[in-house]
């Protein structure tokens, strides 16, 4: 027996209702029904981070969320963080620092920096790879992942809001 | 900050520029489409009935059940494959058929794969592979490499010896010099017993693929193998079609280091598609990428060294045994590598080397980063400290004075080109701070003088 509710939640700043089995995870939704596949899969279990989105600007693995959780909530993706051709200085440091290979880890990457530049605009080296801890790189690439961290933080800084989309110029 | 801005390559190429990755905005911004990605319409999805045993007769097939859920399209078994019966390497014309796209009478590892069932949803697929209905009887099984060789093992293979066949040998053989002689004239012997475990890669992305049926009688198959043209030619010939009825695209692999060449899902996906007339997806759980997806090798070495005090190896016999669990796949070619590698950046004149591909019932071993080298090179490098603590030499002088040099022969008969292992060392001595003796800072890689 399939069961379903309308839940209500903005994606990236854009209203959004549907109609979902509400035990369904906040990743399928965004994967499935909303065709948001930058929000990755890797485990389905919580394990990986590849599937990181922001909650109401706390960090969230999607997976393990019931949609029904979302109800009301802002969500953001790693769709969100860029306008156009223009990065997020998140994502320009990502870049430039080469701290991505295979990318399949790197949204989540991208958005639990997100989340940690929002509550810690200076973080040490050790916060970084604390807040970090639940994001698996398979290609080994912590180490420039580190510094791309450390470095869109000195993009980032003087700029008052981390959610500042397309704010590199 | 920033030592890492991008720079623009002038003159030279990208030699001594920064030059950025290709894909590396579309990863950032989450727009690079990986297999799982792949949303058409009308998607069905496939999932597996697997073996819970790790040797076992199939006695009987029951999909009642499993046909009763929701959403259920249909189900493949092993009659279902034109050509179920192969070996990857047969591509290149190596090895004997031996591994089945869907096992019919006989499973030989814990996961492998029995029905394919194709449903409207992944969890409506799983469901029903789940309610498949298989009865099995167990046989004896067996998981060490030397015990599955000795009398009376369990047999894995259909040939009753559980080791690949190596031009009518049961290893394979690598002689060089005299090793008898040369164990016999040396100051010392040094033995060692080394092994390595089983590893997975574990990459974030798990294998899988999409197949599409064309209106033309093509198909279009979305994969992130890491051997676009072998998953290919292997999916023609489990289909028995042309390859130009197949259009592969790949490229994009969220992390394989060698666990995605085996053409796993590819044959299955497109046979899925062409029996049911849907776009079908077929991608490994995180379960199963851990419990079926290929491995590195185990591999166990015993590994006797003839040196004289001076810490100059003169001899070196060498038996390896490397488990390719159920099926050969890669492992084969793993062998030849580690035959061609066990004396190392090191001249050794005298070599005697077995080497097997021994199947278990354990899940197949592949490709992974080096395959057939990393193993010998930690046996060898740890045998190479064993020597220096025996002679007394430092572990330098030891690496020192067995490095290979231009016009060396190595001991399956290529002769060593562009050697460059003692420049190395001298560079990373003085990397590290430390001082090299006159001896060894007055050496190069320069032919021997004779």
């Amino acid at each position: 027996m399939t069961r379903s509710a309308t839940v209500r939640f903005t994606v990236n700043g854009e209203e959004t209702s549907i109609i979902v089995d509400p035990l369904a995870s906040l990743q399928t939704v965004l994967r499935e029904e909303l065709l948001l596949t930058g929000t990755k899969a890797g485990c389905r279990q919580g394990g990986c981070g590849s599937c990181s989105v922001l909650v109401n600007g706390e960090l969230e693995l999607s997976c393990l969320l019931p949609i029904a959780e979302v109800e009301g909530c802002s969500v953001e993706t790693i769709e969100g963080l860029s306008a156009g051709e223009k990065l997020h200085p998140i994502q320009t440091a990502f870049v430039e620092n080469f701290a991505l290979q295979c990318g399949f880890c790197t949204p989540g990457m991208v958005m639990a920096t997100k989340a940690l530049l929002g509550e810690n605009a200076t973080p040490t080296k050790d916060e970084v790879i604390e807040a970090l801890s639940g994001n698996i790189c398979r290609c080994t690439g912590y180490e420039p992942i580190v510094k791309a961290v450390m470095d869109a933080a000195d993009r980032l800084k003087g700029s008052d809001e981390v959610s500042l989309v397309g704010g590199e110029s | 900050m920033s030592d890492a801005t991008v720079r623009v390559p002038q003159g030279n190429g990208p030699v001594g520029a920064s030059v950025e990755q290709a894909d590396a905005r579309s990863h950032v911004t989450g727009h690079t489409i990986y297999v799982d990605d792949v949303q058409l319409p009308r998607l069905a999805h496939m999932v597996l009935a697997r073996s819970p045993f790790p040797h076992a007769l199939i006695r009987r097939i029951d999909l009642s059940e499993a046909e009763k859920v929701p959403g259920f399209i249909r189900a493949l078994t092993a009659a279902d494959v034109p050509k179920n019966i192969y070996t990857i390497l047969g591509l290149i014309g190596f090895g004997l058929d031996e591994e089945r796209a869907l096992a019919d009478e006989r499973v030989r590892y814990i996961g492998e794969p029995i029905v394919a069932v194709i449903a409207e949803t992944r969890a409506g697929a799983a469901e029903a592979a789940k309610l498949v209905r298989i009865d099995y009887e167990e046989l004896p099984a067996v998981f060490d490499v030397e015990e599955a060789l000795a009398p009376g093992a369990p047999a894995v293979t259909e040939w009753g010896i559980n080791a690949f066949d190596f031009d009518g040998r049961p290893f394979r053989q690598v002689r060089f010099g005299d090793v008898d002689a040369a164990m016999a004239s040396a100051d010392h012997i040094v033995e060692g017993r080394y092994q390595m475990s089983p590893i997975e890669h574990a990459p974030v992305e798990t294998t899988g693929c999409v197949a599409r049926p064309e209106p033309d009688g093509r198909f279009t198959v979305w994969t992130n193998t890491q051997a676009l043209n072998m998953s290919l030619d292997l999916t023609a010939h489990i289909l028995q079609i042309p390859t130009r009825r197949l259009r592969f695209i790949g490229g994009t692999v969220g992390g394989g280091f060698g666990g995605k060449v085996d053409g796993m899902v590819e044959p299955l996906a497109t046979l899925g598609a062409w029996k049911t007339g849907r776009p079908v997806k077929y991608v490994y759980s995180r379960e199963e990428e851990m419990v079926v997806s290929s491995t590195r090798n185990g591999v166990r070495i015993y590994m006797t060294d003839g040196v004289t005090n001076d810490g100059v190896i003169v001899a070196r016999r060498v038996r390896s045994y490397i488990d390719c669990g159920a099926y050969s796949r890669h492992t084969p070619y793993a062998v030849q590598k580690h035959a061609a590698n066990l004396a190392g950046p090191y001249f050794i004149p005298n070599a005697s080397f077995d080497i097997y591909c021994v199947y278990t019932n354990r899940q197949p071993s592949s490709a992974m980063r080096g395959f057939g080298v990393t193993e010998a090179s930690f046996a060898m490098e740890v045998q190479m400290d064993r020597i220096a603590e025996l002679t007394g030499l430092d572990p330098w002088t030891v690496r020192f004075r067995n490095a290979y040099h231009d016009g060396d022969l190595r001991p399956h008969r290529k002769p060593v080109e562009d050697a460059t292992l003692i420049e190395a060392m001298q560079a990373a001595a003085r990397l590290v701070g430390y001082e090299l003796s006159p001896e060894l800072l007055a050496m190069s890689s320069k032919p021997r003088e004779v």
